[in-house]
């Protein structure tokens, strides 16, 4: 049989699969290619006699426009954005985890389907709505709720980063629990356990590696957003002391400030390397989360 | 999942950065569309309300031109002056040197045309409900200046429902109105004090007073609401304040009002200077004063003059 494929199939097979191939790499060099960029227009402040690497990771000094005393530290905003994604995963964990396991194990047919595209909904509301929603409608709420002076502060940019990073993690979380295998639940109910303890104590550790991964992609979402943030934490370079406080992300200072700079000043290439570090801690964070999906599969 | 949100991420970010890309190239001379001849307009954000009525004003005097309106701050219209991507720049600060001369080399040592165009007087907000009446250039300066020694509204003598702590309302550093302020207020050399609010725009500073009791901050005059209150100014402390009006902008004695500027790019269009010239006539000048600003000399009204 083998012998009667024509040479032009075999061509056109190896073409499509060349084709495919590109598809794949594709990613990888879209990846390199804005590393690259993004390196090439920062680093170069790196080598400068003005510039510290000390100072721009523990310095709380952000002024980049001063015209006496020029200083780039970043480690307000550092804190701000570590704050708000903190305090957003203290939300969307629970929340996006516990609607995961309604979704996966308690809710069938219909209310499952509508659910699911519901919470994907979610996930196709654009950041700048959010922003709009956190201005306009959190803002007066969380005022009145607990008399706070301004409402664009953590809490109000964690709420809607946690809202935002949920879908991701429900439905990664839910894969995870479906992979869990259906002996284990029949093992758990044939030998008397309750629902709660089926969950508890044979899915969640069954399934914990996948739910790791859930949170973390959570996580950079929440790390790398912007202009929800921007709108909603109060823009203020101070080290939060509550959750009450304004403070100001990463990702809002490079929003907010490079269009005015101009090319390859100080200020400009400064703004890139904030870039490097943000790049750097989703990095972090995504291989994390893909060791620990490896994981799930090893198992 | 994993593997498509990476991919989904990297298509963005690669897109996003074509399109800056794009944005820095893309030139003023291409003008023309569908027989219009538009002229690009970009700059300050205290400008732009007046700068679209003016857009708006204009389609009816001279049929054919359009012109488009883009804000962002004097400094997004400046850099946009510089890169040759604009026709005409607003600012609410006159050209930097350094500007000046990055301008000039990048036409050939032609630079671009200095147009005033009116006057905004810079007010300075608070919550209706506090009862502050006047503020000295000293205390704003105290308030605002990074090491300055005012933080609450009791050193100011007054008592605010709703906290004593100062919730400074700021704007982001691309913007003329900061660096009016700086200049004229916290002192060029100094720098702001650090856990203002950095708002994004005039506007949204003036919102941010009318929602917060313990506020205070600055923005043009054409951003006057019912919503927050507008408190006079003197140069010194024990002098008495100056509320900002017309009258009082033109004659100097409001400490804190500055001129509104119009570059003409030198590879602008003529129409773009055509253009400048009618705002410099009375019907363009009328706008200015119905859109809250301070019209040139000349054209103040009677009674205030």
């Amino acid at each position: 049989m083998t012998g009667s494929r024509s040479t032009l199939s075999i061509y056109g097979e190896k073409a499509i699969e060349l084709l495919i191939r590109l598809c794949g790499v594709s990613a990888i060099i879209f990846v390199f290619a804005i590393f690259f960029f993004v390196f090439r227009e920062g680093a170069p402040i790196l080598a400068s006699k003005d510039f510290s690497l000390g100072k721009f990771l523990t310095s709380t000094e952000w002024y980049p426009t001063s015209m006496s005393n020029v200083r780039f530290g970043t480690l307000a905003l550092l804190a701000g954005t570590l704050s708000v994604t903190g305090v957003a995963m203290l939300i969307a964990v629970p929340f996006g985890l516990g609607a995961a396991i309604f979704v996966s194990e308690f809710c069938t047919g219909k209310v499952r389907e509508i659910l699911k595209i519901v919470i994907e909904l979610l996930a196709a509301i654009p950041s700048i709505v959010w922003g709009f929603i956190g201005l306009t409608v959190m803002n007066p709420i969380i005022q009145n709720l607990f008399h706070v002076p301004v409402g664009l502060n953590v809490l109000n940019a964690a709420i809607l980063l946690a809202l935002m990073s949920i879908p991701v993690m429900v439905s990664i979380g839910e894969d995870a629990l479906k992979a869990v295998p259906d002996s284990y639940r029949e093992g758990a109910l044939a030998l008397g356990a309750t629902r709660w303890q089926i969950i508890w104590r044979v899915l969640l550790p069954a399934a914990k590696n996948g739910l790791l991964a859930a949170v973390l992609l959570g996580v950079g979402r929440a790390v790398g957003e912007t202009m929800a943030v921007l709108m909603a934490t109060g823009h203020a370079v101070q080290i939060p002391h509550s959750i009450f406080d304004s403070c100001r992300t990463l990702t809002a200072t490079i929003a907010a400030e490079l269009g005015e700079t101009r090319e390859h000043s100080p200020h400009y290439q400064v703004l890139f390397l904030i870039g490097i570090l943000l790049f750097t801690i989703t990095f972090i964070v995504n291989l994390i989360a893909d060791f620990v999906v490896k994981g799930v599969r090893k198992k | 999942m994993k593997r498509t949100s990476t991919f989904a991420l990297a298509t963005l970010a690669a897109t996003l950065l074509f399109l800056t890309g794009c944005d820095k190239k893309g030139s003023a001379d291409g003008g023309k569309k569908g027989g219009e001849i538009a002229l690009q307009n970009i700059g300050s954000d205290t400008m732009v309300n007046l700068a679209q009525a003016w857009a708006e004003a204009y389609h009816d005097v001279k049929k054919g031109v359009s012109v488009e309106v883009v804000g962002g701050g004097s400094g997004v219209g400046i850099a946009a002056l510089i890169n040759g991507t604009c026709d005409i720049a607003n600012s609410s600060r006159s050209l930097e040197k350094e500007e000046e001369e990055k301008a000039a080399a990048k036409y050939e040592g032609k630079h671009p045309k200095e147009h005033v165009v009116g006057f905004d007087a810079l007010a300075i907000y608070v919550h209706p409900s506090n009862p502050i009446t006047e503020i000295s250039i000293e205390q704003l300066s105290e308030i605002y200046k990074e090491g300055g020694k005012i933080n609450k509204w009791s050193e100011l003598g007054v008592t605010v429902p709703g906290g004593d702590d100062i919730v400074r309302a700021s704007r982001q550093s691309n913007s003329g109105t900061y660096h009016y302020f700086r200049e004229a207020v916290v002192g060029k050399k100094n720098d702001f004090k650090q856990g203002s609010r950095d708002m994004n725009g005039s506007k949204e500073v003036v919102d941010l007073v009318a929602t917060t009791p313990t506020a205070i901050g600055f923005s043009g005059i054409g951003y006057k609401t019912d919503k927050v209150k507008v408190v006079k100014v003197s140069k010194k402390t024990g002098e008495a304040g100056v509320a900002p009006s017309i009258k009082t902008t033109l004659d100097k004695t409001y400490p804190i009002a500055r001129p509104m500027f119009m570059y003409v790019s030198p590879n602008a269009k003529p129409e773009a200077e055509e253009y400048i010239q009618w705002i410099l006539t009375a019907p363009g000048q009328k706008i200015v004063i119905e859109t809250g600003y301070v019209p040139l000399p000349e054209f103040a009204p009677k009674e205030e003059k």
